[in-house]
């Protein structure tokens, strides 16, 4: 297994701490990881993204070469990076404020991960968060989908099995678990921050498990 | 478990563990998170922390401090490092140990601040002015951003000679789990030439200004002497399937990632390349690239830059066999693909 | 026979190799007088200059460094926030401190870096053979201004501790001069109490010494003593430019 992961918003909608969430889920896992930054000139309201690279084996390159899944929290950000995504990536687009009756090259999975983090969550900060556990859940159904009939049922389960859904080394891929680990390590120094970020993950990961 | 930094911020730990006593820096992407990362943690270790006024200044503080025998450092990026060359040269002259870090961006001029790998001339052949060397080392992963400013000082003061840290924008930057491995270094063995006032002792001076009939010839022909031991003893790299490979390419640093990625995607497509990457850009490695420079094997150099560290490969093969080039520069980044479209032509 | 003079301690037993009639030798003395009288010497670690003075560690006795051309205050920095228990002091000409290193002299003045700077201002380049210093006076004839400075064309002389002590961070500045016994007792005792500033923490403390260049002046020893008394210190008022020794 090898995700190069594009997590792409404003500057200032924690696509940086995002994509270091997914690189510490990658950790808590023992999977090989790498993030780079965009370090533009712009602090805020720019475009920014970061790129995070997750794989079984040592990781070349911490850019993204053949990027196969994205998050997208703001248009600007899908329009630029959807034509560079491989065939069959998967794409976490915020709804919220992306509209969804558009034609798009490769279909994204629609979450209102802004509405979620505002309603359910009650911290529009969490956002980010949200769409994780949205694209953690998506890459899950992905795997399970390219995993054969015989062990579907095992991987409709993968949080409990901890991603190991092929029960083959090529095939693991981040797990729901190792997330809500990372983002006690994310958070270490604003503890109260925790269960919040946490919430949102969870929140993220069952909008796309209902849909 | 491991720990998930920057390149940058690994740097600043091995430093620190290495005993750094002093940092004097300048604000300059990509390598901000440095003197922003110890401006804080020097301070609160009871160290030295200084932003200097400009790269000119930083250098000549770290001169200044590590003429008292203390281990001090400063970094930088591309264009910053070119207004350290001044202070470089005279503690190449001085042979004062000292640690410099060039986070590369794209150039000449300022450029961009994607990463790049143009400054390996300015590194490996002096970049100041004078018959010095610096020992260059490149690394290639956060991990060795640690490891390798942690052996940097120990290299510095062995051979009493300034080290650059040749990385860039990308090592720099990026974020990889990291272990922390090595001990805390407190004690200090005693120098025999640095200035801590002469209680005790016949007064010293640390110059480069050798105006006496032959004595700077002299100086000159020891430092000599010097670089050929450090060419002797310190060259490092290491290899990747490079027993059976038709084409070897060399590369360092991040170009050397993505190398590797292209040996391997070549390898499963039935093709013998490997990977010779240099840890120590001077000294080159140059004899064991020469020993694999066997008739029938190409090398390919593989560079952020129009082509620098080809030259030395070139010189190491010495017309043997063939070396070409890939490379791009300006912030832009070679591909594994790209370099397995190149490794098919030359061995149609 | 009781001997009543002998050379500082904090000098070597050597000839300096400065020109004939040349301030140098007269302000290192006066140095080495201050550093032993203070008893300093085995704790100094002084940084010298690129100029006339770049052979000061042939002379002075006790620990000396190099520095790049302008950049002693820098250097100095980096030896004293390392090792804030020496005695760091930079002596330094008017072409090394206020023009390729008026950079490093603002911030290190700036900072208040605890260090003490000598500055020899005697408005040429002497060591490159007399061309024009960010010193020279208005109308002074150098190897570069060879029809006298025209401020049009090369500006005006600086004024280095005027200018320093718009800063808050310099704590005692002080202008002398040499050219006459009467005047170097006075710049005795200002490089003293310069460096009693830094022995006593109190911060930046400069002593500006006018002194006199006949060589590269194109003048007889006492013409040049005349020109300084006359001209030089016209263009370079004497005294304590700033002195906030009280207050820190």
């Amino acid at each position: 297994m090898k995700n190069e992961i594009i997590i792409a918003g404003f500057g200032g909608q924690g696509v940086l701490l995002a994509g270091t969430l997914l690189a510490q889920a990658a950790i808590e896992q023992g999977l090989h990881t790498t993030w780079f930054p965009s370090y533009g000139a712009e602090m805020r309201g720019g475009t920014a993204n970061s790129t995070v690279v997750v794989s079984v084996d040592e990781i070349g390159s911490p850019l993204a070469f053949n990027p196969n899944a994205l998050i997208a929290l703001n248009e600007p950000s899908l329009n630029k990076f959807m034509p560079r995504m491989i065939e069959g990536s998967i794409i976490i687009a915020n709804s919220s404020i992306i509209p969804s009756d558009k034609e798009y090259k490769i279909q994204p999975v629609f979450v209102p991960v802004t509405d979620i983090s505002d309603k359910e969550i009650k911290n529009v900060k969490t956002a980010n968060l949200v769409a994780v556990g949205a694209l953690i859940k998506a890459l899950e159904l992905y795997a399970s989908g390219n995993c054969g009939e015989d062990s579907h049922k095992r991987r409709q389960s993968a949080e409990e099995t901890e991603g190991d859904l092929c029960d083959l080394e090529d095939t693991k891929i981040l797990t729901l678990k190792s997330a809500l680990a990372a983002c006690e390590k994310a958070f270490s120094s604003k503890p109260e921050l925790v269960e919040v970020n946490k919430k949102a993950i969870q929140a993220g990961y069952d909008f796309v498990k209902q849909l | 478990m491991k720990k998930l930094v920057k390149g940058n911020i690994a740097l600043c730990e091995g430093a620190i563990a290495a005993g750094l006593k002093s940092y004097f820096g300048y604000p300059i992407t990509p390598q901000n998170e440095v003197p922003a990362y110890l401006s804080r943690k020097m301070v609160e270790l009871g160290r030295v922390f200084v932003q200097a006024e400009s790269e000119i200044a930083a250098a000549n503080m770290v001169l200044g401090a590590a003429v008292t025998g203390a281990r001090a450092m400063t970094s930088s990026s591309s264009p910053g490092i070119s207004l350290k060359q001044e202070a470089i040269s005279y503690m190449a002259g001085m042979q004062i140990p000292a640690l410099i870090v060039n986070i590369q961006r794209g150039g000449p001029g300022l450029g961009n601040i994607s990463g790049a790998q143009s400054d390996y001339f300015q590194a490996v052949k002096g970049g100041g002015h004078g018959d010095y060397r610096l020992i260059v080392l490149a690394p290639n992963s956060v991990q060795e951003m640690y490891e390798m400013a942690y052996d940097s000082f120990d290299l510095a003061e062995k051979y009493r000679t300034p080290v650059m840290i040749l990385a860039d924008g990308i090592v720099g930057q990026m974020m990889e789990p990291v272990e922390f491995n090595r001990p805390e270094k407190k004690d200090f063995e005693e120098k025999s030439w640095h200035l801590n006032g002469c209680k005790g002792r016949a007064p010293r001076s640390i110059q480069s200004l050798l105006m006496k009939d032959g004595v700077l010839e002299k100086h000159n022909i020891n430092l000599q002497e010097k670089y050929k031991t450090i060419s002797k003893n310190e060259a490092r790299f290491e290899t990747y399937k490079t027993d059976d490979a038709r084409v070897i390419i060399t590369a360092y640093g991040i170009s050397s990632r993505i190398a590797k990625s292209a040996v391997k995607l070549a390898r499963k497509e039935g093709i013998k390349a490997g990977l010779f990457r240099p840890k120590t850009l001077w000294p080159f490695p140059s004899e064991a690239i020469a020993a694999l420079a066997k008739p029938g094997v190409k090398f390919l150099s593989a560079e952020l830059s129009h082509g620098q560290m080809i030259e030395d490969v070139k010189l190491a093969v010495n017309g043997k066999v063939p070396v070409e080039f890939l490379g791009k520069a300006g912030g832009a980044i070679i591909t594994e693909q790209e370099i397995v479209i190149k490794i098919k032509e030359m061995i149609k | 026979m009781e001997k009543i003079l002998s050379k500082p301690e904090a000098l070597k037993d050597t000839n300096m190799s400065y020109c004939p009639g040349c301030g140098h030798g007269i302000i290192h003395r006066l140095v080495a007088e201050c550093i032993d009288e203070l008893g300093v010497r085995e704790k100094t670690v002084a940084v010298a200059p690129v100029g006339c003075a770049v052979f000061a560690y042939d002379y002075f006795n006790f620990d000396v460094t190099e520095a790049p051309h302008g950049r002693p205050p820098a250097v100095a920095t980096g030896i004293k926030r390392t090792n804030p228990e020496k005695f760091v002091f930079t002596y330094q000409g008017d072409g090394d401190i206020a023009a390729i290193g008026m950079a490093e002299t603002i911030h290190a003045a700036n900072r208040g870096e605890n260090i003490t700077i000598i500055f020899v201002n005697n408005a040429n380049y002497g060591m490159t053979g007399g061309q024009m210093a960010p010193t020279t006076l208005i109308g002074q004839k150098t190897e570069t201004t060879p029809f006298g400075r025209d401020p049009k064309r090369e500006g005006y002389p600086i004024h280095l501790c005027e200018l320093l002590s718009t800063l808050e961070g310099t704590t005692y500045l002080e202008r002398v001069s040499i050219h006459n016994p009467q005047n170097i007792i006075k710049a005795k005792k200002a490089i003293k109490k310069a460096f009693q500033c830094q022995i006593d923490g109190k911060g930046f403390s400069l002593v500006e010494v006018i002194s006199n260049c006949p060589v590269d002046w194109g003048m007889t020893p006492l013409d040049s003593i005349k020109w300084t008394e006359e001209v030089f210190i016209k263009a370079f008022p004497l005294g304590a430019v700033k002195d906030k020794t009280d207050e820190k």
